[in-house]
């Protein structure tokens, strides 16, 4: 399988038929693909060799120079047999030129050298010409702390600067798109915004005017930079030309708390590195993963996750009477919940449940059901959202864990709507239990919702017609909480909690847990969500043999046994 | 007395009555050596340029058969371009304009030759963008050549088919790379391409199998069909074969162009007695021979030349600059190049560090700015050649000067590096002296007086 967006270039995986060759790295003989960039040689063998234009899935530039490297090829005598030493070792003639990493491919006998004199000579010099025209405004600088042109200057530039001539001057504060703004005079003229740009958001909108040192980019006039994907350019940008109008200025990026998890803004489920600091998250950034988004995310995604800290949201349990609100302690909520569950007979019961929830939070609502049902099938439906795939990241089904539902066994995709709706209004169904969705975005409104005789809501931000719940239960946003999904490709992925859900607001799975417990589930008690994780593979097949560690980072791929099951 | 010129390529440009016109052409013989050429198997002519080994007069002086060699016919399948460089704008050399002007249609003939024996069906004429009259010329001149069916399908019943149109370039320097050449013709910026792995033999114009060649280099090759490549390489001396046009400016009673066989004539004997001698009756100090990318090279200047004696081996000789021939491989001896040919002369009044200065502003001006080191170190030393002409040097200037030329040479994407760091280096080493006065502050006053010897 490949990432589910299609790159035209992957220097970093080269074919697999591809035959090894020995190559000579600093002196030592290794094995690499034939073909392989050097830049991935070196770093194949724990080796870095410094770039600014290349990026494994952009076409190659070679405009920065920064990769210049020392190369040689065994030398051949007449018969063109490789010469050797006395030891037997091939005798290697050095080019007098450097060449450039990026563009140069491995080949048999191929001799490379990327710390000698001649290439520290190099990167200083590299450096220098970008330091000079820079205007090293680090201290306002968004970049500062991630920066290629600090992190460089610091280890491979000469400390020092020996310009004494008056900078170039550009523009500072260009509209380069809906959510992006460029400083001209920090670009270092790489190119990588404007191969994104052309060959993977296939927006060719941007490019360079002028010329020489006075090269600026810019947007092509009257066009702009609005592609979904154009945040991209902010995170391949090796210093702080692009950065994102949301989140320029508000954080610096070193107090950034990281956790990596996965965007939950449709079914693709790019992986996503969530920087928060102290329960606050400031961005979303994505997360190399070859299987699903290699290096990308959409902007709706990445900017999509504001939400979680609305002040609409709710942050604690609470009970409506007589249309006030009053906030409840946890046990007493629960316990009124569970109560009332338990009163009703099963087939007046109805689960509204969110295919955005986890599949743990999934097959714990799955226990209740079943524990409540007493053999009786309880009416359970999910919403389904419905997108425009893009053929680029973005899946038509914009619920992240559709899959996981239909896996677990909650709802029928959506089709039953209806008859929940009619079911309320006959009073066939006389409780509902709706998590994280509200049933207005389904019409189903205040009038319908008042035939209900017991109605919990659990989630974040309430619909209009909330007033008619009894109980409010605060749950967590997908930033609040660990947990796994399955994507539209049928990957299982595992979201971790970056901050601590606001007020009394709690994860979902351990109020889940607890509804269990007083439901009379008590043979097992989860304390942690590898627990209920473990618990699940036990009991639903499609996890059969899984454990919450075997799903790595970057997921597990589960699309053969949901092919067969025909969820796939 | 001068010795005479021998003007092959120039031969009927200057004649008194010598026209455009096709009729004209084809009145002093044109066209006859294509009947030739088209009977003649491709491989053949490509054969007979190795023979006379041509050399392109572009700058390089890549060896021109060699080149055409590259394209394997065998196993290509894509379709072969010619492209022909008329972009013309290394300072200091004017003579493809010569060729277009006022012989066209031997242009339109060498490139009809060169396209066959490459099985090119379509041909560019990249023309450097300020020559508007040039571009109208040979728009004419092909209209005139595709209605004698010189051009177009079944060329003089052969069945050869061949296209060629003029491209008017993008007015700036770097048109002139090849690379950038084939960027600029398909539309886009004149960025130079990396190479590899983009050698125009190989992956050139849209991406196809492309053969870049100068104006005069195509002219030649009609020469060397008609007399054959035997004939034509005992013009010149081994290696240098043919006749070159150099074209002399700065300090000389009588700058122009010149045509002699490569080798016949020595810088001294060109400067003196073909040009009538430095102006004013001056001295002679310095000459960049090969268009303003050259490195300088000074008059007073012994020059260590390798020569090939009788019994094959070489032995090292000291030479003055005015001693030394007129061709490729001498002139690379001397550290410098001939390139395309443009000399440019400079007396004993001439400040050094001002003609520096008037070098590196057009070297900043010109360069692309795709690539660091030549974008940031061309500006940079033009910058740094200001302060010192304006009386801000320092001591430590030419030092830096050479470091930042240092650090361009050889790391760049395209020749522009060396074109931009080699005068900065060599008139710095050469002239080091004079970077010093300069530099020193007691004589930095004395340059804030007219600069009398700045050319507008
Ligand atoms: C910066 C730069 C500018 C150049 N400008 C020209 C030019 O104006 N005309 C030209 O014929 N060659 C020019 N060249 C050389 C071409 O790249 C190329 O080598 C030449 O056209 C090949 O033709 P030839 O083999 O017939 O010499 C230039 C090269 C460089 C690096
Ligand atoms: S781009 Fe990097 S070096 Fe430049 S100002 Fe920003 S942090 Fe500093
Ligand atoms: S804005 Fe950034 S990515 Fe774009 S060319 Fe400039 S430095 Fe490179
Ligand atoms: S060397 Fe100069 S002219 Fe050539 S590609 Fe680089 S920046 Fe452009
Ligand atoms: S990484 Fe920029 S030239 Fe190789």
């Amino acid at each position: 399988m490949s990432a589910l967006i299609k790159n035209p270039f992957n220097h970093d995986l080269p074919p697999l038929e591809a035959p090894l060759v020995n190559v000579q790295l600093d002196g030592q003989w290794v094995k690499v693909p034939k073909g392989l960039n050097i830049i991935e040689v070196a770093k194949r063998f724990g080796k870095f060799i410094p770039h600014y234009c290349y990026h494994p899935k952009l076409s190659i530039a070679g405009n920065c120079r920064m990769c210049l490297f020392e190369m040689g090829m065994p030398k051949l005598d007449a018969n063109r047999k490789p010469v050797v030493d006395a030891e037997e070792r091939p005798v290697i003639n050095w080019l007098p030129r450097p060449q450039i990493a990026c563009a140069t491919q491995a080949t048999e006998g191929m001799a490379i050298r990327t710390n000698s004199k001649l290439v520290k000579d190099c990167q200083e010099g590299v450096m220098e010409f970008l330091l000079i025209n820079h205007p090293l405004d680090c201290p306002i600088c968004d970049q500062a702390g991630e920066c290629r042109l600090q992190e460089y200057a610091y280890d491979f530039g000469k400390g020092r600067s020996r310009f004494v001539e008056e900078k170039v001057k550009k523009p500072k504060r260009v509209d380069f798109g809906p959510r992006i703004i460029l400083d001209d005079e920090r670009c270092i003229l790489c190119s990588r915004c404007i191969r994104f740009a052309r060959e993977i958001a296939k927006q060719d909108v941007i490019g360079f005017v002028n010329r020489g040192s006075y090269s600026t980019l810019t947007v092509y006039p009257g066009r702009v930079f609005d592609s979904n994907y154009s945040l991209n350019t902010v995170d391949i940008c090796p210093v702080g030309a692009l950065t994102s109008k949301d989140f320029r200025f508000k954080m610096r990026v070193w107090f950034l708390r990281e956790a990596k998890s996965i965007c939950t803004e449709c079914a693709t489920g790019c992986n996503i590195i969530i920087g928060s600091r102290e329960n606050i998250v400031y961005r979303l950034t994505p997360r190399v993963n070859e299987e699903v988004n290699s290096h990308w995310m959409c902007d709706q995604g990445r900017l999509g996750f504001h939400y979680i800290h609305s002040k609409k949201r709710v942050t604690e349990p609470a009970s409506h009477l007589n249309g006030s609100l009053f906030p409840l302690e946890w046990s007493e909520a629960l316990r009124t919940v569970a109560q009332k569950l338990m009163e009703f007979p099963p087939s007046e019961i109805a689960f509204l449940v969110s295919a955005r929830l986890t599949c743990e939070e999934l097959y714990l609502v799955k226990k209740l059901m079943e524990t409540l049902g007493k053999g009786t099938e309880i009416f359970s439906e999910i919403i389904p959202r419905k997108g425009v795939a893009d053929g680029l990241l973005r899946s038509a089904d914009l619920n992240p864990n559709t899959k996981g539902a239909i896996g677990i066994g909650i709802g029928k995709e959506g089709r039953r709507i209806e008859e929940l709706k009619n079911k309320i209004r006959a009073k066939e169904i006389n409780c509902l239990f709706a998590i994280h969705e509200n049933p207005e975005e389904v019409g189903i409104q205040e009038d319908i919702l008042s035939s209900l005789s017991f109605y919990v809501w659990q989630g974040l931000i309430p619909g209009p017609a909330v007033h008619k719940a009894n109980i409010l239960l605060a749950g967590a946003s997908f930033a609040e909480k660990s947990g796994t999904m399955i994507n539209i490709a049928g990957r299982l992925q595992k979201l971790h909690k970056a901050i601590l859900c606001p007020g009394r607001a709690r994860e979902d799975w351990r109020i889940l847990r607890d509804l269990l417990l007083l439901v009379g589930v008590k043979e097992r008690v989860f304390e942690k969500i590898n627990d209920v994780f473990d618990a699940m593979s036990k009991e639903i097949d499609l996890f059969e043999s899984l454990s919450w560690n075997t799903v790595g980072d970057l997921g597990i791929d589960l699309s053969q046994k949901l092919k067969n099951r025909s969820i796939l | 007395m001068a010795k005479a010129e021998y003007r092959l390529i120039l031969k009927h440009a200057d004649e008194p009555g010598y026209t455009v016109d096709i009729d004209c052409y084809l009145s002093h013989g044109g066209y006859q050596v294509l009947k030739k050429a088209l009977a003649m198997p491709p491989d053949q002519i490509i054969q007979e340029v190795k023979i006379s080994g041509l050399r392109g007069r572009g700058g390089a002086g890549f060896p021109t058969g060699v080149k055409w060699g590259f394209i394997n016919h065998e196993k290509n399948t894509k379709p072969v371009y010619l492209l022909c460089n008329a972009d013309e704008s290394e300072p200091g050399t004017f003579k493809d304009r010569q060729i277009i002007y006022k012989d066209p249609h031997q242009l339109i003939e060498g490139m009809v030759i060169s396209a066959y024996a490459n099985r090119a069906h379509l041909a560019y004429i990249y023309i450097r963008g300020e020559f508007a009259k040039g571009a109208e010329i040979l728009e004419k001149a092909l209209a005139e050549a595709r209605e004698r069916n010189f051009l177009g399908k079944n060329i003089l019943g052969s069945g050869y088919e061949l296209e060629i149109y003029v491209f008017r370039g993008a007015g700036a320097y770097i048109c002139g790379e090849e690379t950038g050449l084939i960027e600029s013709l398909e539309g886009k910026r004149a960025y130079p391409r990396i190479k590899p792995p983009y050698f125009p033999a190989v992956l050139g114009l849209y991406m196809c199998p492309t053969i870049v060649n100068n104006v005069e280099t195509l002219c030649h090759v009609k020469h060397i069909v008609e007399m054959g490549g035997a004939e034509y390489a005992r013009i010149g001396t081994p290696n240098n074969t043919g006749t070159r046009i150099w074209c002399v400016s700065g300090d000389v009673n009588k700058p122009g162009y010149y045509e002699y066989p490569c080798g016949a004539i020595t810088f001294g004997e060109l400067l003196y007695e073909v040009c009538g001698g430095i102006r004013n009756g001056n001295k002679l100090k310095a000459v960049i021979p090969g268009g303003s990318s050259a490195k300088v090279l000074r008059a007073d200047k012994k020059y260590k030349i390798p020569k090939k004696k009788e019994d094959g081996s070489t032995e090292i000789v000291e030479m003055g600059l005015e001693d030394i021939p007129l061709d490729f491989d001498t002139v690379a001896a001397t550290g410098s190049m001939s390139g395309s040919g443009g000399i440019i002369v400079m007396d004993h009044t001439r400040d050094m560090v001002e003609c520096l200065r008037n070098i590196a502003e057009f070297y900043a001006h010109e360069s692309c700015g795709q690539c660091t080191p030549c974008r940031e170190g061309s500006l940079w030393m033009k910058k740094m050649l200001d302060r010192i002409c304006t009386g801000g040097g320092r001591p430590e200037d030419s030092k830096l000067l050479l470091e930042v030329a240092n650090h361009i040479a050889g790391r760049t994407i395209c020749a522009f590096g060396e074109a931009c760091s080699w005068p900065v280096q060599s008139f710095v080493e050469m002239f080091g002296e004079e970077f010093e006065a300069k530099q020193r502050k007691e004589s930095s006053l004395e340059i804030l007086e007219p600069l009398t010897n700045r050319t507008a």
